[in-house]
């Protein structure tokens, strides 16, 4: 019994440490998600935190809240047109709201698009799939063929 | 016969001081009592106050009848009434009565020469009032003035009075800046801004015409980005606005401004307008730490240029983006004596100082001698929004609207929550 014991005592460093080869490996693929995330939160400080808050609350009346929005979890085409495009005098969830969303489209290259959407998406109480720069460029090849 | 008239004129004067101690011992007595904890708000020493009504919906301006009764504005109408008729039926000083009429939301309220006048976002409406402050006939208000320009963004219209029977509205431009594209990092303002033909100005109407148009009015002053509080100074005999200054700084033009310097820049501006002014945006803003007027970057600024061109500089200046929705001057006795005639601001409270913390969300005071300001501005009343507000969604309370009670206790109008405060001060 005692040999039992002490036996897994003796393993049990050997357990974490496949845990943590576990975890390194499952890294890999993530990685890449968590530096969009990470440049994704410094985009937001910049150009998003003003209208939309620290807590992504938004502004009654003025600025529509992010947290647990459909509007930011829908599927990627219309979010990233919103971020392109801006969005003025549309009622979201029963409210109008006064500011413009300005469009963005010339100001942010495609890849700061995808990170910050990526981080919006995933920040808040969101919880949606990643946006590539490849996702970008579609949809800005929709929108140009669009206006057109 | 002369002893006759001695002795009513006696009569006369004994009846009249009779009456007036009367009066006067009355409004002592018929202050009531304020909230234990003062309805959560901090005041000066010898000022109390309670909330009067609550959960009354976006209660923008108020005012208050000869009555003591309470009309309110809602932003946005609340089970059909834009409008609400608070009444105070046992007379503790709740007022637990609320009827409700015009199916409109808006900002403005008002009480003018026997009628309740309100506005939407777009229309200016009157009521007549019978000879309690009532309205008969809620149904079927006269429309003063009608399409004003409402594009979404600083659309509230505001209304004021002078003695010589004009209505004066507040037309917010429907832009930041001016922009050739609103709110758009680094995007320059348009030659001369066309949005000042028809907003981001005061229009001065007759306040007994039906039906009045742009064209029936006098556009009476102009740069001014969006107006919400606004009064006539009786002393002055002069309008007095409360300016929203202009937005982003820092996010629009990162290269002149830190977000410090963007958390306070540009002032709220207090002036006093004349027919004719000028405040001069969107081309220029006050810079309170410099006290100048300093070129926008939107039109070639820097932070530092000043403007060729003079325009009207402010009689009192705040730190930027606090929000100022409510503008009056009190007249009443119930205050000491420093505050007969000053002018107290409601602070909405602003949304963008980030990543500075919010500020504002208080009731300020500026002392006020002969219609000029004469002393530095104090917060009068604070506690609004609650301990902590990180952001103006988590604030409890937001004040807007301000409104001065006939025994002169101060009414302030919360939309956050509906929130109708009476302040008061006993010896």
């Amino acid at each position: 019994m005692n040999k039992i014991v002490v036996l897994a005592f003796l393993m049990l460093p050997c357990f974490l440490f496949l845990k943590n080869q576990n975890a390194e490996s499952k890294k890999k693929p993530v990685a890449s998600t968590q530096q969009s995330l990470k440049n994704g939160e410094a985009i937001f400080k910049k150009y998003c935190i003003s209208c939309h808050q620290a807590d992504g609350g938004g502004v009654p009346h003025m600025a529509p809240s992010l947290i647990k929005s459909k509007y930011v979890t829908a599927e990627k085409d219309s979010v990233i047109k919103i971020l392109l495009n801006g969005l003025q005098g549309r009622e979201i969830n029963g409210q109008t709201y006064n500011n413009p969303m300005p469009p963005l489209g010339a100001v942010l290259k495609d890849k700061e698009i995808a990170d910050v959407l990526t981080y919006v998406r995933n920040s808040f109480g969101n919880k949606a799939p990643a946006i590539t720069e490849s996702d970008v460029k579609k949809a800005r090849g929709n929108a140009n063929t669009a206006s057109k | 016969m002369k002893k006759n008239f001695l002795f009513s004129f006696l009569v006369v004067a004994i009846v009249l001081v009779g009456l007036f101690s009367f009066t006067n011992s009355k409004h002592v007595q018929t202050l009531p009592k304020a909230n234990a904890d003062n309805a959560g708000l901090t005041l000066p020493a010898g000022f109390s106050a309670m909330n009067v009504a609550d959960n009354t919906g976006e209660a923008r301006h108020l005012v208050v009848t000869k009555e003591g009764n309470v009309y309110v504005k809602l932003g946005s109408a609340k089970n059909g009434n834009g409008i609400l008729y608070l009444q105070d039926e046992n007379h503790d000083g709740k007022m637990e009565k609320k009827t409700g009429f015009g199916d409109y939301g808006g900002t403005g309220i008002g009480i003018h020469n026997g009628y309740l006048y309100a506005s939407s976002n777009t229309d200016v409406y009157r009521y007549k009032l019978n000879d309690k402050d009532e309205v008969e006939n809620p149904s079927q208000p006269e429309t003063i003035v009608t399409g004003l320009l409402d594009r979404g963004e600083h659309n509230s219209k505001s209304i004021t009075f002078d003695n010589d029977g004009n209505l004066y509205v507040n037309v917010g431009a429907y832009s930041n800046s001016c922009q050739a594209q609103d709110r758009v990092p680094g995007s320059m303002g348009i030659p001369g801004c066309p949005i000042l033909d028809s907003a981001g100005g005061i229009w001065q109407f007759k306040a007994d015409k039906l039906n009045q148009h742009y064209g029936d009015g006098v556009h009476y002053a102009t740069g001014l980005r969006n107006v919400v509080g606004l009064d006539w100074n009786n002393q002055d005999n002069a309008l007095f606005v409360m300016q929203h200054g202009r937005d982003q700084l820092h996010d629009l033009f990162p290269k002149y401004y830190t977000t410090k310097q963007s958390a306070v820049l540009p002032a709220e501006c207090m002036y006093e307008i004349h027919k004719g002014d000028n405040a001069g945006w969107p081309y220029i803003y006050y810079d309170q730490i410099q006290h100048k007027q300093i070129l926008m970057p939107e039109y070639g600024g820097d932070g530092k240029k000043t403007a060729d061109k003079k325009y009207l500089d402010p009689v009192e200046a705040f730190p930027g983006h606090l929000a100022p929705d409510g503008l009056l001057f009190y007249t009443g006795n119930q205050f000491p004596e420093k505050y007969k005639n000053g002018a107290f601001i409601a602070f909405h409270g602003s949304w963008n100082r980030s990543p500075e913390p919010q500020a504002g969300y208080f009731v300020a005071f500026v002392p006020f001698k002969n219609g000029k300001p004469s002393g530095k501005w104090e917060i009068f009343a604070n506690g609004f929004a609650g301990e902590k507000t990180l952001s103006p969604g988590s604030a409890k309370r937001r004040p807007c609207g301000l409104a001065q009670g006939p025994d002169g206790s101060l009414y302030v109008s919360d939309d956050s929550n509906g929130t109708i405060y009476r302040i008061m001060y006993k010896k």
